[in-house]
């Protein structure tokens, strides 16, 4: 069973991804902020985050910095899940090393092709 | 030695200089040309053939005074390098590439005082000229043992030599058209020159002082045997003291105003920080160079006692006589170099004094405004050339018909004294906003007029030899205006004399003629440009200190007559860029004008270009009071300006966190509901809970778009407030109605006891709106169960306020006033976000403020937060 963490501090966005993962076979983990994401990366060998960027304490793209400068993290899948949609934006969150970038609101059928595809590499 | 072996080692000297003149102007980027040790070394072109043979010359007869023309300047030097500064600036900021020129742009581009100047310096600097081509005329003849001299033209290897010097200063000065654009190859050889001459001074010196004598002691025991030595260790007492400060100050001016000075300093200087290093090489070059002059000029006074040597030559006759010609020859050739760097620099700051500010402006301007730029760009460097060739032959001809039997150094002091008469109008007018151009003119003229009276025209009836009464007896026998000793002043030497009474009259003259005519207001706005450099640097082209109607193709036409098509179009571009201006635009702007005008300087003067420019805009006269206006308007565009794009700014970020705020329930409702859509096998429960969260989600965004537009309303004024007498105790009781279920729920105590009333015009509505809001937000960081919301009203003289306090976790002290800004919340990544707009808080702040009231937030202690609102008391 693949290990999915849903990181986000809307609880409806939270409710709707749970469902839709826990339905697709995946363990899935929850944290509603940068802080709970990193605690739970630390003790699950997880395959897949889909991360929110802007989030109370830590931001994603902190959480993502910390994934990336731990070698023990290098196969976890990184999906940015951003209401910030400028092409900058995408721009610097794959220059920070997220694999893929969806923009709210997403399409639930696309977003779970995607983390298919992803973890298929 | 033979005549035949000393002119070929000058052919190969003069090919050697020919070679690295030509080597710096083919690698002019090279740090070997471009190094403030170059830029030093050039500016010790002020040492000429008068320092090498004449300070002797002085030393011998006078004693010490030839110090003076080196102390001068090594005392100034801490502030020469202040004024430089500012010269430089001003001079590349407007490209003036002379004296005359930037005299004459300060006085508002006066084409007459431009030419006044010119010739003050072609008077001054010609005479000295020929000074170098004697010394090197006599030299040569002392040392290939010539006794006779040469009286035809043909056979004078003087005359060759000038001319030698005037293709190198004519090859090498005119290689472009803008005169402002530096001269490498000149000043590399310059630079050379001065090592050159150091050098073998220095090795003559150490020659006299070591070699033919036994060290300075020796050869002070030995003079001071000698008859009238005592004149010879000292200043001569008081008297000596006034002629020796003068003589000082005299050489103070000097060092700054001599044309070739300006051209080495200001004209050819490559980078300011340049002067940083000239500050203590300079002197120590100085220094360096009067080391041995007292020592040759004892040495020669022992070895040629009485014998009738002339002074001048000892430098050279020392060696000779000891039969060390190879040493004579090293001499020669050190003398050599100190006159042909000055006569090459003199004639190119003078030729350009001379095109740019003689003979183009009152000769040419017609000519050029109708002929083809490559044809115009030839003529002014033609113009040149000849300017070059015409001033050396003058000296020539100087030399051959005055100069034969006067020392080096009178004729060199009068040049002094000549070029110090700009003093005043130069130094005036860097720091004097009054000096007006009238002032300069006539303080010039009668300066010159006074040094004629007092210096020059007695020296030429002295060297006329006519015997006349003029200089012993005064004009027409009036002792008082005897010449030498002007109103009965006896103290000085003819010299100081003459500069202190040229000088006195000349500042008298500029000060009162400008006091009481102040100029025209072309003149006043250069002068405020200059004395205030400082605060018109960044906005030269800037400032519109101009007025008036221009058309860009006009002012193309002229550019391309001087510049050629191809260097106006790439000018006009670069400026079009800077200025984010259309390049397309018919009407050319201030700036536009100002800008061509100074691209013209640099080839035909400021004063040629100015009347260029003139013949094609119409002008209107500007005072002074409007220059600042205007200046002081654009600033203020400038500055509203930045307000406008902050605020621009600001609406973006605005949109960006409205547009995140309202894709975060759409997310949800699309997600929840797509997951509805696709999946019939929901069970009843889950079903219940999205379809509620759908919902919710659709409320919030129908909340978030009702308060956009509410604080759009209020912020734009368009909602008017409907002021009514209320009570504000009533409103609060029912702002504490429509929330009580909310704190019920949390079991939160809401106390209300200390609230009195006071009946005053405010929107109920509005306010009520304010008071529910600023109790949700108590009741949502209140504790629940333990939580308690105090309220109060305070009622002043003018204001009524009201207090809501809770006990809840506070505000971070540094949010205390961000809080009420638009999305605060949602921005602020440490809060935990709040169910709310986040807009609730800049809501408030609106309506307060729309009834002229405050909003603040403060903390209590222990714990908890408390915001208070203040509305006015309207009497009416």
């Amino acid at each position: 069973m693949k290990k999915i963490l849903i990181v986000d501090d809307e609880p409806n966005i939270v409710m709707s991804l749970e469902y839709l993962f826990k339905k697709e076979n995946f363990e899935v983990f929850i944290a509603r902020d940068g802080i709970e994401a990193i605690e739970i990366v630390e003790n699950n060998m997880l395959d897949i985050i889909l991360l929110d960027i802007m989030m109370p304490k830590v931001d994603g793209y902190k959480v993502l910095k910390y994934l990336k400068d731990r070698e023990d993290f290098e196969n976890i899948k990184v999906i940015f899940l951003s209401a910030k949609n400028k092409i900058k934006d995408i721009e610097l969150g794959l220059k920070l090393g997220a694999d893929k970038y969806i923009s709210k609101p997403f399409s639930t059928k696309n977003l779970i092709k995607e983390v298919k595809q992803l973890l298929k590499n | 030695m033979s005549s035949f072996l000393v002119i070929s080692i000058i052919i190969v000297y003069l090919s050697a200089i020919f070679y690295v003149a030509f080597w710096a102007e083919k690698n002019s980027k090279s740090k070997w040309v471009n190094n403030p040790y170059v830029y030093t070394l050039s500016l010790a072109v002020y040492c000429t053939a008068w320092t090498y043979y004449g300070s002797v010359g002085l030393a011998a007869t006078s004693g010490l005074k030839f110090l003076t023309i080196y102390l001068g300047p090594i005392i100034i030097i801490p502030s020469w390098i202040i004024l430089m500064k500012k010269i430089i600036k001003i001079s590349k900021g407007n490209k003036i590439s002379s004296l005359a020129d930037f005299i004459s742009l300060r006085y508002g581009n006066d084409r007459f005082l431009g030419a006044l100047v010119t010739i003050i310096c072609v008077l001054a600097i010609v005479p000295y000229i020929s000074l170098q081509l004697k010394a090197i005329s006599e030299t040569f003849n002392v040392i290939t043992n010539h006794t006779i001299f040469v009286n035809t033209i043909i056979n004078d290897t003087t005359f060759y030599i000038a001319i030698l010097l005037g293709i190198f200063a004519a090859f090498f000065g005119t290689q472009h058209t803008d005169a402002t654009e530096r001269h490498k190859g000149i000043i590399t050889a310059v630079a050379l020159e001065s090592v050159i001459k150091l050098v073998f001074f220095l090795a003559i010196g150490i020659y006299v002082t070591f070699y033919l004598f036994n060290g300075p002691s020796d050869i002070y025991n030995q003079v001071s045997l000698l008859p009238n030595f005592e004149s010879q260790k000292s200043i001569n007492g008081l008297q000596g003291g006034f002629n020796w400060f003068f003589l000082s100050i005299l050489s103070m001016i000097a060092i700054m105003l001599l044309p070739r000075q300006f051209q080495a300093a200001v004209v050819e200087n490559e980078r300011e920080k340049y002067l940083k290093k000239a500050a203590w090489l300079f002197p120590l070059y100085l220094l360096l160079f009067n080391v041995f002059v007292i020592f040759i000029a004892w040495g020669g006074n022992i070895v040629f006692h009485n014998q009738g040597v002339e002074p001048d030559l000892f430098t050279l006759m020392l060696p000779l006589k000891s039969n060390h010609e190879f040493l004579a020859l090293i001499v020669f050739l050190g003398g050599f170099s100190a006159a042909i760097s000055m006569v090459v620099l003199s004639s190119l700051a003078l030729s350009t004094m001379l095109s740019n500010n003689l003979i183009i402006p009152y000769g040419f301007l017609q000519k050029f405004s109708k002929g083809e730029s490559e044809q115009n760009m030839e003529s002014i460097k033609n113009i040149r050339r000849i300017s070059i060739f015409l001033l050396i032959i003058m000296a020539y001809f100087f030399y051959k018909s005055f100069t034969l039997d006067r020392s080096l150094v009178s004729i060199g002091l009068i040049s002094f004294v000549v070029i110090a008469q700009l003093a005043p109008a130069f130094f005036g007018g860097l720091f004097w906003r009054r000096g007006s151009s009238i002032g300069a003119k006539f303080g010039i003229i009668i300066g010159f007029l006074i040094t004629f009276y007092t210096l020059i025209f007695p020296f030429i009836i002295d060297s006329l030899i006519i015997n006349s009464s003029f200089v012993n007896e005064g004009l027409f026998g009036i002792h008082f205006l005897k010449p030498y000793e002007l109103f009965g002043l006896s103290i000085f030497e003819p010299v100081p004399q003459a500069f202190f009474w040229s000088l006195f009259l000349n500042i008298l003259v500029y000060v009162f003629v400008s006091v009481y005519n102040i100029g025209t207001y072309r003149e006043r706005n250069f002068a405020e440009m200059f004395v205030d450099n400082s605060k018109y640097a960044s906005l030269h082209e800037d400032a519109y200190v101009w007025k008036g109607e221009a058309y860009v193709k006009d002012l193309k036409n002229i550019l391309n007559r001087f510049l050629g098509i191809n260097r106006t179009e790439r000018a006009l571009n670069l400026f079009f860029m800077k200025y984010k201006l259309d390049k397309n635009s018919q009407f050319a702007d201030a700036r536009l004008v100002n800008f061509s005008e100074k691209l013209l300087t640099g080839s035909i003067g400021s004063a040629s270009s100015r009347i260029l420019i003139s013949s094609v805009i119409k002008e209107e006269e500007i005072s002074l009071t409007e220059v600042l206006n205007i200046l002081e308007e654009t600033k203020k565009a400038k500055d509203s300006n930045k307000e406008l794009q902050e605020r621009d700014k600001q609406k973006d970020e605005f949109l960006d966190t409205v547009a995140h705020e309202l894709k975060t329930p759409i997310t949800s409702i699309r997600a929840l509901s797509e997951i509805l859509l696709d999946n019939d096998d929901v069970d009843f429960e889950t079903k219940n809970k999205f379809l509620s969260s759908i919902l919710n989600e659709s409320d919030r965004v129908n909340r978030l778009i009702n308060n956009i537009l509410d604080l759009e309303k209020l912020a734009s004024g368009k909602e008017k407030l409907a002021l009514k007498k209320n009570s504000i105790k009533n409103t609060i009781e029912k702002s504490i109605d429509s929330v009580r279920q909310l704190a019920l729920k949390k079991e939160i105590k809401i106390i209300d006891e200390k609230v009195k009333d006071a009946n005053f015009l405010f929107d109920e509505d509005r306010i009520q709106q304010v008071i529910i809001n600023l109790l949700s937000n108590a009741i949502k960081f209140s504790p629940p169960k333990k939580g308690k919301i105090v309220l109060k009203t305070k009622i002043n003289k003018y204001t009524v306020d009201v207090l809501i306090e809770d006990n809840g976790k506070g505000i971070a002290d540094n949010d205390l006033d961000s809080i009420f800004d638009k999305f605060y919340q949602a921005k602020n990544q440490t809060i935990l976000k709040p169910k709310g707009s986040g807009l609730g808080l800049a809501i408030s702040k609106q309506i307060v403020e729309s009834h002229n009231g405050k909003i603040w937030a403060k903390n209590v202690k222990p714990n908890g937060a408390r915001l208070t609102f203040s509305l006015p008391i309207n009497k009416n």
